[in-house]
């Protein structure tokens, strides 16, 4: 299935065509024609896993839509709900057209009933509107918010309710959008999924490592010269990556995001795939890198985003709803200097206890940033409960 | 061969708990005690940490009386495969 492949180890998701079809096909090449058992072969040697968060193989979520008698509905998934990601919007700017590419190889493919595009209602959707339209695939732009995009949440947008996710014990995969099987994959993940069709498995898997091959999209942000996004292969070293964004003084990197984990300064020759980050507790996730600057005291960073998290939660599930609120409050009065020795173990205990209760991932993605603060500030932890803040102390020397 | 089917192919059943659901009535706990604690906040924690856990010969009956039980229906008993 592979055509003419590109000389430039770039992997093309960003230098796109806006939303000029026909530059897009002189740029890429005519979209194949492949079959199911083509494109799956073709997807399940390349070794594409999504690029929302999950890192599910995107093969097996293929096969379990596939499987099904009845035609299913494909869904792209534009949300992007968390704060510190902005590369679904760029990659949706930049190159449109990649993506419609990946929904309409999945929709004929698959036989699909419809195609679906679900974006933030605050994104200018205007010209993806008009880019979309003439090939069937269907532009829905939907209200945001931080669980909005999980998936149960988004069919549950989709068919007409709130933004709430639903008990996950029916996979959408069986039964989504209008009782249908439904296949949501991420917009990059689609874009990825035009190239390998396009390309071949081969030439996805010549950069990234042999576990973990490609390359993602990763959004830099924090104390850095120059915030954005950029791409680089899996497996690429954190320092090697922040380095085109000029990151200032490195207290620690946030990997994946309000539901990721804490690289310390001290771990920045980390290789960014799952294997190497589990160290960390981490994943690459959707690939957000956050820069904290070692200026700034990262108890009161995380507990601001604790709090957050907490307001973010849909409210549905008792142990999220009550448990997120009370470990952002522990949090919060340890960042604030309360010296109580019982603090650290009521937030761990706490982030044990909401862990694996609830309909999505919240409870657990909100426990395991808390755990990895507590564990990786453990030193920043101890000279709090004894009054006082090693980054104070930095800003008032430097 | 795995040890689940040396047990003689028994099948297990596993609880599913529909945490959208779910309001903390608090009857399941009540009910299968072995199996499931209260919070804090007066919603169900299952012992071993297992997200749908497997139910024990000895409970299954005590599990069927807690799904019919809950108020709300959020408890359901299912064998994965």
């Amino acid at each position: 299935m592979s055509t003419a492949t590109p000389t430039t180890r770039t992997r093309l998701l960003l230098d796109g065509t806006g939303p000029d079809r026909e530059a897009h096909l002189a740029r890429y090449g005519p979209l194949p024609r492949s079959g199911c058992v083509d494109l799956l072969t073709t997807v399940q040697d390349s070794g594409l896993t999504g690029r929302g968060g999950g890192g599910f193989s995107t093969a097996t979520k293929i096969r379990a839509v596939a499987a099904s008698p009845r035609r299913p509905v494909v869904v792209g998934n534009g949300l992007e709900g968390e704060p510190l990601s902005a590369k679904d919007a760029v990659l949706l700017a930049r190159n449109p057209h990649l993506v419609l590419d990946g929904l309409e190889l999945l929709a004929r493919a698959l036989r699909a009933r419809s195609a679906i595009l679900a974006l933030p209602e605050a994104a200018d959707t205007t010209a993806i509107g008009v880019a979309a339209g003439d090939r069937g695939v269907e532009v829905v732009p939907l209200p945001g918010g931080f669980v909005a995009g999980q998936e149960t949440a988004l069919v549950n947008q989709l068919d007409g309710g709130p933004a709430m996710p639903r008990d996950p014990f029916t996979r959408v995969t069986d039964a989504g959008v209008g009782g249908r099987p439904t296949l949501v994959l991420n917009v990059e993940t689609l874009a990825q999924l035009a190239l390998v069709v396009r390309y071949g498995a081969s030439w996805f898997t010549s950069i990234g490592v042999d576990d973990d091959p490609g390359s993602s999209l990763f959004t830099i942000s924090g104390s850095v010269r120059h915030p954005g996004v950029v791409e680089a292969e899996r497996g690429s070293v954190l320092r090697a990556v922040l380095a085109a964004a000029e990151p200032r003084k490195i207290g620690a990197v946030l990997v994946g995001g309000y539901h990721g984990a804490w690289v310390p300064a001290s771990g920045l020759g980390v290789r960014l795939t799952d294997r190497e980050l589990a160290t960390y507790d981490a994943s690459v996730g959707a690939g957000v890198l956050h820069v904290l600057d070692d200026s700034a005291c990262p108890l009161a960073h995380a507990a601001e985003i604790v709090d957050y998290l907490a307001s973010e939660s849909a409210g549905q599930c008792g142990p999220c709803l009550n448990g997120l609120p009370r470990m952002a409050d522990d949090l919060r009065r340890l960042a604030a200097g309360a010296r109580d020795p019982a603090l650290p173990g009521a937030i761990r205990r706490l982030s044990r206890l909401v862990t694996g209760r609830g309909a999505c991932a919240h409870p657990d993605g909100s426990a395991r940033f808390v755990a990895s603060t507590l564990d990786v500030f453990r030193g920043h932890v101890a000279a709090h409960l004894e009054g006082w803040c090693p980054s104070a102390q930095r800003r008032a020397a430097s | 061969m795995p040890l689940g089917a040396a047990e003689g192919g028994v099948v297990t059943t596993r609880l599913h708990i529909d945490w959208t659901r779910c309001d903390g009535h608090g009857s399941c706990a009540e009910l299968l005690p072995e199996l499931l604690g209260l919070d804090d906040f007066g919603f169900p924690v299952v012992r071993f940490a297992e997200r749908d856990p497997a139910i024990p010969r000895r409970d299954e009956e005590a599990a069927r009386h807690a799904v019919r039980s809950c108020p709300v229906m959020a408890l359901r008993l299912y064998e994965p495969g």
